[in-house]
């Protein structure tokens, strides 16, 4: 998969300052920085779906954004399709920003409010100089592709119901014909019905284009059902990484046992047994010593405290950073 | 689904239907509009209303009393008075509208740079800003004459430059607010530049708070050049000001007074209506604006 991989990210750290240079020099604040995304790496085949599944401000948003460029990375490297993204100014990212498309949470609040979806989902042509085709022909393709009435050309974003966005959303994403489309909770605010109508678009447009997802969310289910392989974050970090089904079957970190004992499950027979966390999730500021997950952990041992775990593969494809993973 | 094309775009003219009714149900609103009707339409039907060149002489006739030939009576050289208020009109209006055009296609500029930019820009911007804001206006409009020379237009010059913080203030505000939104980020992610990002989605989001905010400098920059024109250093005399109206009315104000209210009664008038008009198209289209 090495070789044949469409991307490849080693290595990712995203820093955030905190706190003003000014008042970090006035008040002696050494570490004005707390990292967002901490030593990520991963690789994406060609038509794969990777998952990226954590609580809220376990970075996932962060870390994609890093790899299209809307954060700058502090370190590593992102490689796309064997081309290295070195230079990180706007005319470097050009290249990755041409074959990623990315989707943003908010269906409506992601597409400018005063602009025609006409305007919107052909923009991506004025942008990368391509206006020498029929704009007129790819507009109502790409409305076709995405299972919209042209009509709805003519209208504005709040005149969209929250699935119309949606699907005007991937009609965006779709329409430079990109390799790897990058979407941030694509089912989030959606009604459950609709939720599946979009899944199942993507689902066909994948079948049809080849191409490769990465879908961040907190919808456990969801991300079951569509991707083929899974990342668990905390704090920054992948604590597990593995092929989905098999961290379903039998998740080795504590903190996927946890995750997924907390999804609610409708079948009282197929209940598994809930594993609970202790306390709150800890500040990136103040990030714990040794394994950064034993304050919440409930097999957490002396060595926990004081020893970090490395992210080890434990099976073929299956990484943990665990020190006692669940066998 | 197939109802919704019969809905396209509807809602915009809907929408500023009902800002025109409810305008005019508000009774500031509609009076202020009346009013700026009013000396809009003197000043540019100015030619056929005054009765005599605002500039001719007839010294036998001087301080005339108002009279059925000389509506607002004449002033000390004889000239008729209510020509010169009409054509007056016509010199504050040009005056206002050509500033507040320049200044506010300056400070959307500006404080788009400064609110999408660079942090170190923003803060040159906003530091030059306050510096310009904290001038008092009339000592920095003396300065500026004494190195210009009175005309048409420093005039302008002065207004232009006192009042680009005014609208770059509030674009910069807008843009810091905007450039966070998921629509912006999206843009981003698809490889458009800060031009395109700033002229195509910033641009249309903010113009409509700013052009608000700018029918309603149009009166301040109505009594800065009044002002200028009353202290002498305005526009050139023989051309008619209200501000020199109310100059050479002031000297006489205990024989003539109405030379006096002849050059201050505009001005009242312009200044309220296109306050109240301001005022109520700013709570129709846009009430998080409100000082108060």
């Amino acid at each position: 998969m090495a070789d044949a991989a469409l991307l490849v990210a080693e290595g990712i750290r995203v820093r955030f300052r905190t706190v003003g240079f000014v008042r970090a020099l006035i008040q002696g604040i050494r570490d004005p920085f707390i990292d967002a995304v901490l030593d990520v790496s991963f690789a994406l085949g060609p038509g794969e779906t990777f998952g990226l599944v954590g609580e809220s401000g376990s970075g996932k948003t962060t870390l994609v954004r890093s790899i299209v460029g809307l954060v700058d990375l502090a370190a590593g490297v992102v490689r796309f399709d064997g081309a290295t993204i070195v230079d990180r100014s706007d005319s470097g990212l050009r290249t990755i920003r041409r074959n990623v498309s990315m989707m943003f949470q908010d269906p409506v609040a992601s597409l400018s409010p005063r602009k025609t979806v006409r305007a919107l989902v052909t923009e991506p042509f004025h942008i990368h100089d391509m206006t020498d085709r029929d704009l007129d022909v790819e507009a109502r393709q790409l409305m076709g592709m995405v299972g919209l009435p042209v009509q709805l050309l003519a209208n504005y974003p709040h005149q969209l119901s929250g699935g119309q966005a949606r699907r005007v959303g991937v009609a965006r994403a779709l329409a430079l014909r990109p390799k790897l489309i990058i979407a941030d909770e694509p089912t989030a605010g959606l009604d459950v019905s609709v939720q599946g109508e979009v899944l199942n678009l993507m689902n066909e447009l994948q079948t049809d284009l080849g191409l490769s997802y990465i879908i961040v969310t907190h919808n456990l289910p969801m991300i079951r059902h569509v991707s083929d392989r899974l990342a668990i974050m905390y704090l920054g970090r992948f604590v597990e990484e593995g092929p989905t089904a098999a961290i379903f079957a039998a998740p080795r970190h504590p903190y996927t046992l946890a995750l997924l004992g907390a999804v609610p499950q409708p079948d009282p027979d197929k209940r598994r047994e809930e594993i609970g966390l202790i306390g709150e999730v800890p500040s990136l500021r103040n990030r714990p010593s040794g394994c950064e997950f034993h304050t919440r952990c409930l097999f957490a041992q002396e060595r926990c405290r004081v020893e970090g775990p490395v992210l080890r593969e434990i099976e073929p494809g299956r990484r943990v950073s665990c020190h006692f993973p669940r066998m | 689904m197939a109802a919704t094309d019969t809905v396209t775009a509807a809602p915009r003219v809907e929408a500023s239907a009902s800002a025109w009714r409810r305008l005019l149900a508000d009774p500031l609103g509609a009076f202020g509009l009346a009013l700026v009707v009013l000396i809009v339409a003197s000043a540019i039907f100015a030619d056929w209303l005054a009765q005599y060149p605002p500039t001719q002489l007839d010294i036998r006739n001087k301080f005339s009393e108002p009279t059925l030939i000389h509506w607002l009576g004449t002033d000390h050289l004889g000239r008729d008075t209510f020509s010169r208020v009409v054509y007056g009109g016509r010199i504050a209006l040009w005056v206002s509208l050509v500033a507040v055009s320049i200044s506010l296609v300056l400070g959307l500029v500006l404080g788009m740079l400064a609110g999408y930019g660079p942090r170190w820009l923003d803060s040159f911007l906003m530091l030059v800003f306050d510096a310009v804001r904290s001038f008092p206006t009339i000592m920095f409009a003396l300065a500026v004459v004494i190195m210009l020379g009175p005309s048409l237009e420093t005039v302008i010059f002065i207004v232009v430059v006192t009042s680009i913080p005014v609208y770059g203030r509030i674009v910069r505000t807008l843009t810091l607010s905007m450039r966070v939104n998921e629509f912006i980020l999206a843009e981003r992610s698809l490889g458009a530049g800060p031009v395109r990002v700033l002229f195509h989605h910033v641009l249309p989001n903010v113009i409509g708070p700013v052009l608000i905010l700018a029918s309603m400098e149009i009166p301040v920059v109505i009594t800065i050049e009044a002002g200028l024109s009353f202290l002498g250093v305005g526009v050139r005399p023989p051309t008619p000001s209200w501000g020199s109206i109310l100059n050479d009315g002031y000297a006489f104000i205990r024989d003539t007074p109405w030379l006096v209210l002849a050059g201050g009664m505009p001005v009242i008038v312009t200044t309220l209506g296109f306050t109240f008009l301001g005022e109520s198209l700013r709570d129709i289209f846009d009430p998080r604006l409100r000082r108060d």
